[in-house]
């Protein structure tokens, strides 16, 4: 198989330049997903039987909540490439998705809370889910705290990249014991896991939503990673060129 | 080479006495400020033993971690061992046992003292020590990995104690339960069973990760 097509999307040059258009086909994409699936969600599904209105939040928290633990899984699987290849755009990756990863967390946290009180009468219970969610937005800040703190761009890069992976390999584990730990302690009172027996008139706005906060946080990464990249690169000849094409400079 | 090094380590903790000392008094102190906030009421006390004693063993741990490998990173020693013939994450385990022996385990034999001054019933305290035992050789080996990672970071506590907390979770959940259990007259195997296989699994990837940790911070920059 020819990897060329690969390898060229490690250049920043490369990258920065097929971006170009690549942002705004992300961003119209997002736009109009999001847009139809929040207008489709709160306005034209169908009611909950038992919980009325208030279900309308799943729109948010559910996407939000897939979405952070594929940030997470991104992040590592990006670290380990910047790892084995040496490839400083992974990193970058890295670097720009861990914020954006603990605010969807941080997301998910939210409207889950807001979506407990008319259900479940409390803002938060000591759930599986809920607990193993809040560990994972504390795994979050702490690789964010690492990166910000080592003043080496190269080390800081790498250390948060193993960190990603040693949080990757641990999630699992936490995930299990904290599901153990519940079960130990009391029984589940409230079923956050069983399968939504949705009608699809009330999932499918659920998937045009997941399907845009995607498209949003590919957005997002792209915009910030060109902003890191002309900031890196801010020595090369090429920049100078874009930067006075601009009128920048 | 390697008994050399394991020599080494605890010469140069006997030299620095008080730095050695230290995680285990604040140990002690910890546990001890639980009885005067909650109220010394044995029926109070008694349920959250093991809890307690639990988290100022984390914590304790974690205010020992920053130590492990600074000294000697600072003053060049580090990067010999990475240069000796010996592989480096033999030397890494090497440390990370030593640094066990010197802060781990003495919280182990000092934790049934502890117990019996939080009431704690009887029947816990073997499974309790023996949690400990599995449980503190963990937190060091995942500390490690963050001590490795912080190393350049000035203030590197703060740091490496949010890095690593979250990580500490599978161990503290199944050491607290277990005297929790045992207390119930349940005999508490699984949780004993589940630290072992964690400190397995820690004991074989984590001085691997450690030592990759430490390499980023000496080739760097």
């Amino acid at each position: 198989m020819n990897w060329v097509w690969f390898h060229k999307w490690a250049s920043p040059k490369w990258f920065f330049q097929k971006t170009q258009r690549l942002q705004i086909w992300l961003a119209a994409l997002a736009l109009i997903l999001l847009v139809t699936g929040t207008v489709w969600g709160l306005a034209f599904a169908p009611e909950d039987f038992k919980q009325g209105n208030s279900f309308r939040i799943f729109y948010i928290h559910v996407p939000s909540a897939i979405l952070a633990q594929s940030i997470f899984m991104a992040m590592a699987i990006a670290g380990s490439v910047g790892l084995i290849w040496r490839i400083k755009l992974a990193h970058v990756f890295v670097e720009v998705a861990a914020p954006i990863g603990a605010s969807i967390t941080l997301l998910a946290l939210v409207t889950g809370a807001i979506w407990g009180k008319p259900t479940w009468g409390t803002w938060w219970v000591w759930d599986a889910r809920l607990t193993s969610t809040l560990i994972q937005f504390f795994i979050y800040l702490g690789i964010i705290s690492l990166y910000q703190s080592i003043e080496n761009r190269d080390t800081a890069a790498k250390a948060t990249a193993v960190a990603c992976l040693v949080g990757v390999v641990n999630l699992p584990i936490i995930k299990f014991s904290v599901n153990w730990w519940n079960t130990l302690h009391q029984p589940a009172t409230f079923k956050l896991t069983e399968a939504p027996s949705m009608s699809a008139e009330m999932y499918i706005p659920g998937l045009v939503m997941l399907v845009g906060f995607y498209m949003f946080f590919a957005l997002l990464v792209v915009v910030r990673m060109r902003t890191e990249i002309l900031q890196r690169e801010k020595g090369a000849f090429w920049v100078r060129e874009y930067l006075e094409q601009k009128n920048v400079l | 080479m390697i008994a050399r090094v394991f020599r080494y380590e605890f010469l140069q903790a006997y030299r620095r006495r008080s730095e050695l000392v230290t995680p285990v008094v604040f140990f002690v102190m910890v546990c001890s400020m639980f009885p005067l906030a909650l109220g010394s009421v044995r029926e109070v006390l008694a349920p959250l033993a093991s809890g307690i004693i639990w988290v100022a063993a984390l914590l304790a741990t974690l205010l020992s971690l920053d130590q492990m490998f600074r000294q000697d990173f600072d003053d060049g020693i580090l990067e010999q061992m990475e240069l000796s013939e010996v592989p480096f994450y033999q030397m890494v385990s090497i440390k990370i046992l030593a640094h066990w022996c010197l802060t781990g385990l003495p919280l182990v034999i000092l934790s049934p003292l502890l117990a019996m001054m939080l009431f704690m019933p009887s029947e816990s305290y073997l499974s309790l020590t023996l949690g400990l035992f599995l449980g503190t050789p963990i937190l060091s080996l995942i500390g490690a990995i963050g001590a490795a990672l912080t190393l350049k970071i000035r203030r590197g506590n703060v740091v490496l104690s949010l890095l690593i907390m979250p990580l500490y979770v599978p161990v503290l959940i199944f050491g607290a339960t277990a005297p929790a259990m045992a207390a119930q007259g349940i005999v508490p195997t699984a949780q004993l069973l589940w630290l072992g296989a964690m400190l397995a699994m820690a004991a074989t990837l984590a001085p691997l990760a450690a030592a990759f940790g430490l390499r980023i911070n000496i080739y760097g920059s």
